[in-house]
């Protein structure tokens, strides 16, 4: 019976002995005896842990998945974890800690976070940062969640272009929050907003405008326009930006934006079937008493050191209850750490790097691709940094099942994130057809052109 | 534990040292001007921190040695259950098979990720008592508002309009924040003189608006709720919902399933029970297991086995063995999560409970309840226990009277803890215990560690009688990287990043 109990039985019979029980089972006095499970738990007996590690292990090479040159995104990427970055996030003292609730003893966390929020308010231009949220939905509905409240109304005009995930989130928990989701439509990859400025037939007003940049579809997105628009509005301006892509791109700051969150999982963490991920989340000052979750602030002890406490925690579901701006309790602490660690290893050169690299290759790709006869664009022309969409001849899902026979993960077919007959993102038709496909810094020439001629013989008929 | 004061990274920085090395590609080097449009392009690079790797690694090593945790030694913070965890997880968590696999893999290439999650929700309704269950939140406040929201599903199902759901004066503060973020109101029900729910209280307030109940079984005292049949049969007899907070799930695995006594929806914590590493804060993982009239309802799609030729994308995953795919529950409330939840965190509560099984996962309740019996009746002189009788998994005590007699509060116990190498317990929680010690020793800590622990909270009850020792207690911690801190003045000159230390009073300050 393999477990990691420390009891002998003769700790067991001193320590009932010491309660003046007789039997284990009297410690459930308590449980009325018709509630109790009869026989036990239908489960095996418990296994040495060498016979789970095969069992683990078969399950895990029945993921073909895992072994084919991954082209595909759509908010999960395969960079570079490098191995100095898995050691450091690997620690036993960061990894079984828990929320650092007694600061005296947990100023490893505290200060890793501090500067993980630094890095994070850095890549988006804005001066504030929180923990971390789940993943980068959770982060936008957090963000929406501020906006609404800051601004006192209700509507929220999302643009298309913002993950059909995340949007599917948007709507799943306005249910609780009655926020009414309005989706803005793309046209040619980059949102439609209505041209009247004004919201349309006499609805309220939107109280937040979200917009994508660049793009689940890797458009850049107008964002001066956006911010128009939220000025018109007096409306919270939120921008779910890829943190890669800042890398080359200004910051959502500089073009407005009051609250900015994204997916940090290209930070250090692998593809991991989509979880754990990292919602990132950085706002302006004037927003920092709605902030979700936790934040992490410097101080002084009794002694004037420096040190690092968790702040402003009038904000949180352990104090204020149902007065809460969030009711985050865990996020996501060993992400940002690890996504901390990532940053430092890459620096100021090598994030630029990173993201360069990245829009070197799909440029290259992308112009490739569309020498193909069976590709054309599916956004027009407008301009893509890391990650683009692909017209195919045949449909997209049929694609990827051809090309992972020649190795490749091709990319995601857009039916997968936007259901059959296509969103406001894109119609029926460009669903069916579109790929996404992303390539990371990781991708080489040989790996690329050898894709090429794999894509080429699957969108044949 | 380190005691030395670390540089940030961003002190430690030298313009032009690096430590990042990538992939020789062969792709034509085009200049950023080339590849990004004039308007969108930055001028200047992200200001990050650059660092040699060798001063990386010394950086977060020297952080790390800052840095309590369950490895170090005994974390007896109640409602957490910081167990021990398993090393053998993090092997499985690292399997490429499992760490490189994308999220929008087709089915065909990600069957074992569909397997391993069949199989876990399998154990986990087993374990709960429950029909089916959903990944994705992505940890214990996830869960709940999940919950919630199949709550509100349930009865919009119906036709049935409820506003109110009742929540103990014990609970979780995430209950409430949920219940609001849910769309709800809180109706709050007073404990009654044993600690549990008043069901003359809990009868006042129950009628046809109520959706439902959120209570967490043991409780946040660490005590059974010993009404629950009583409180099922009257919330459900008002078409109520019987919601379970699986934080303290700990204390009756293989005792007695929440769905036997009467919920319909709970969330697990797996970072508690399952023993997932907690990581400082999270990761954890939430799932959501609810009763067969609550299915249809769960957040889609779930990973499902499929029924050969039942549908257009199953298929066999060429041994011949059944296949997994992905469903759409009918009514579903849509998704909760970017996509499949926390997937490395389940591989990990899976690893877990094969290791222990249906005979071992009983075997952690009977230790961990044993282990908290055990403190709670040697700490019984020195400390006050509010409710003293058998309880589960933790034991609430109180430093009331070291505080009247002696003006040593709580917070001086759990400071002191700090100094004598233990973590501190949950303190000033559950509100309903005035200067509460919230200690939860969890099943993997041995009887010796026990004795040290009880010895350390007696000797500082003893110091209390003493005007050097509450002067001390009140200064305590002074062995630890740093003492208490200012958190008034964190609040007040809000310093969140680096940079903001050079705007100190200016526009790092909140509220303005």
């Amino acid at each position: 019976m393999p477990d990691y109990l420390p009891h002998t039985d003769r700790d067991v019979a001193t320590m009932l002995a010491f309660l003046g029980l007789t039997d284990l089972d009297e410690l459930f006095s308590a449980v009325p005896h018709a509630l109790r499970l009869a026989g036990g738990l239908a489960l095996a007996n418990g296994e040495p842990e060498p016979d789970v590690l095969a069992h683990m292990g078969a399950l895990a090479g029945a993921n073909r998945a895992a072994g084919l040159v991954c082209f595909a995104g759509a908010g999960a990427y395969d960079h570079e974890v490098p191995a100095v970055v898995r050691a450091l996030a690997g620690r036993s003292e960061l990894v079984t800690a828990y929320t650092p609730y007694q600061p005296e003893v947990a100023q490893g966390v505290l200060q890793a976070v501090f500067e993980y929020q630094t890095m994070v308010a850095r890549l988006s231009g804005l001066p504030v940062a929180n923990a971390s949220l789940y993943d980068g939905a959770s982060a936008l509905v957090e963000a929406v969640n501020l906006g609404t409240a800051a601004s006192g109304r209700q509507t929220v005009w999302v643009s298309s272009g913002v993950h059909p995930h995340w949007r599917a989130c948007l709507r799943t928990f306005s249910r609780g929050s009655g926020h009414r989701i309005v989706e803005v439509p793309l046209a040619d990859g980059v949102s439609a907003w209505p041209q009247d400025p004004a919201a349309p037939g006499g609805e309220e007003a939107p109280g937040v405008v979200v917009v994508g940049y660049p793009n689940y579809l890797g458009c850049l997105e107008d964002l001066s326009a956006v911010r128009r628009i939220a000025d018109t509005h007096r409306a919270t301006m939120v921008v779910a930006a890829d943190p890669v892509a800042a890398g080359l791109l200004r910051s959502p700051a500089e073009w407005g934006a009051d609250v900015v969150v994204g997916e940090g999982q290209a930070f250090g963490m692998p593809l991991s079937f989509g979880g754990p991920y990292l919602g990132l989340f950085s706002c302006t000052m004037a927003q920092v008493r709605r902030l979700p979750g936790r934040l992490v602030g410097e101080t002084v002890d009794v002694e004037g050191r420096r040190a690092y406490v968790t702040t402003l925690r009038a904000r949180e579901q352990d104090i204020r209850r149902e007065k809460a701006t969030s009711n985050v309790c865990t996020n996501q602490t060993l992400m940002a750490v690890t996504a901390a660690i990532q940053l430092g290893w890459l620096g100021t050169q090598g994030l630029a790097e990173v993201a360069l690299r990245c829009a070197r290759g799909t440029r290259y790709l992308r112009d490739a691709a569309l020498g193909l006869s069976g590709i054309t664009p599916l956004t027009g022309n407008t301009p893509v940094v890391r990650e683009m969409a692909l017209r195919t001849a045949v449909p997209a899902r049929t694609v990827v099942d051809r090309m992972a026979a020649e190795g490749f993960l091709a990319g995601v077919a857009l039916e997968d994130l936007t259901g059959e007959g296509g969103d406001g993102s894109v119609d029926a038709d460009a669903a069916a057809h579109g790929l996404l496909v992303a390539v990371t810094e990781r991708r080489t020439l040989d790996e690329m052109n050898a894709y090429l001629v794999a894509l080429d013989k699957a969108v044949r008929p | 534990m380190g005691r030395a004061e670390e540089p940030t990274l961003f002190e430690l920085s030298e313009p032009g040292r690096h430590s990042w090395q990538l992939r020789t590609t062969g792709v034509p080097e085009w200049g950023a001007e080339e590849l990004v449009p004039d308007a969108h392009r930055r001028s200047e690079p992200v200001p990050l921190a650059e660092v040699s790797e060798r001063d990386l690694v010394a950086h977060f090593t020297r952080l790390s040695h800052r840095q309590f945790s369950v490895d170090l030694g005994a974390y007896p913070l109640g409602s957490c259950t910081m167990k021990y965890n398993p090393k053998v997880c993090d092997t499985v968590a690292s399997l490429p098979g499992l760490a490189d696999v994308h999220p929008a893999a087709p089915v065909e290439m990600s069957q074992g990720w569909l397997a391993l999650l069949v199989e876990l929700e399998e154990a986990l309704c087993e374990v709960t008592g429950m029909a089916a269950a959903t990944f994705q939140p992505a940890a214990g406040a996830a869960g709940e508002l999940t919950g919630l929201l199949l709550m509100r599903a349930y009865h919009d199902a119906r036709g049935d309009r409820r506003r109110r759901v009742i929540i103990p004066d014990s609970a979780h503060g995430t209950n409430p924040a949920s219940v609001r973020i849910g769309g709800y109101e809180v109706t709050t029900v007073p404990s009654n003189d044993r600690g549990c729910v008043d069901m003359a209280a809990l009868r006042s307030v129950l009628d046809q608006d109520v959706a439902g109940i959120m209570l967490t079984n043991p409780n946040t005292l660490g005590l059974f709720e010993e009404g629950i049949e009583e409180i099922a049969t009257a919330v459900h007899g008002v078409g109520g919902l019987l919601y379970y907070d699986g934080a303290n799930l700990n204390a009756i695995l293989g005792v007695v399933r929440p769905g036997d006594m009467g919920f319909d929806i709970v969330h697990l914590n797996l970072h508690k029970t399952f023993a997932t590493p907690h990581g400082g804060g999270g990761p954890g993982a939430g799932p959501v297991a609810v009763a067969e009239r609550l299915a249809d309802f769960l957040p889609g799609p779930r990973p499902v086995r499929l029924v050969h030729g039942a549908q257009e994308r199953a298929v066999s995953n060429g041994t011949g063995a059944t296949a997994y795919g992905w469903a759409m529950p009918p009514r579903s409330i849509g998704r909760v999560h970017s996509w499949h939840g926390n997937a490395l965190v389940l591989a990990r509560a899976l690893a877990y409970i094969r290791v222990h099984g249906g005979d071992g996962l009983r075997r952690v309740s009977e230790r961990a309840v044993l282990n908290a019996n055990w403190l709670r009746v040697r700490l019984s002189s020195a400390y006050d226990v509010p409710f003293d009788r058998p309880c589960m998994h933790e034991v609430v005590l109180s430093a009331s009277t070291l505080k009247r007699r002696y003006g040593m509060r709580a917070l001086d116990v759990a400071k002191r803890l700090l100094e004598e190498g233990f973590h501190a317990p949950t303190v000033y929680f559950p509100l309903v215990v005035d200067e509460a010690l919230m200690v939860e020793p969890t099943e993997t800590e041995s009887l010796q560690t026990l004795e040290a622990l009880a010895d350390a909270f007696e000797r500082i009850a003893a110091e209390a009688t003493e005007p050097a020792g509450v002067e001390a207690a009140h200064a305590a911690p002074r062995a630890t990287p740093v003492g208490r801190l200012d958190e008034a003045r964190a609040a007040r000159v809000l310093v969140a990043t680096f940079d903001a230390r050079t705007r100190v009073g200016g526009q790092g300050s909140p509220g303005q």
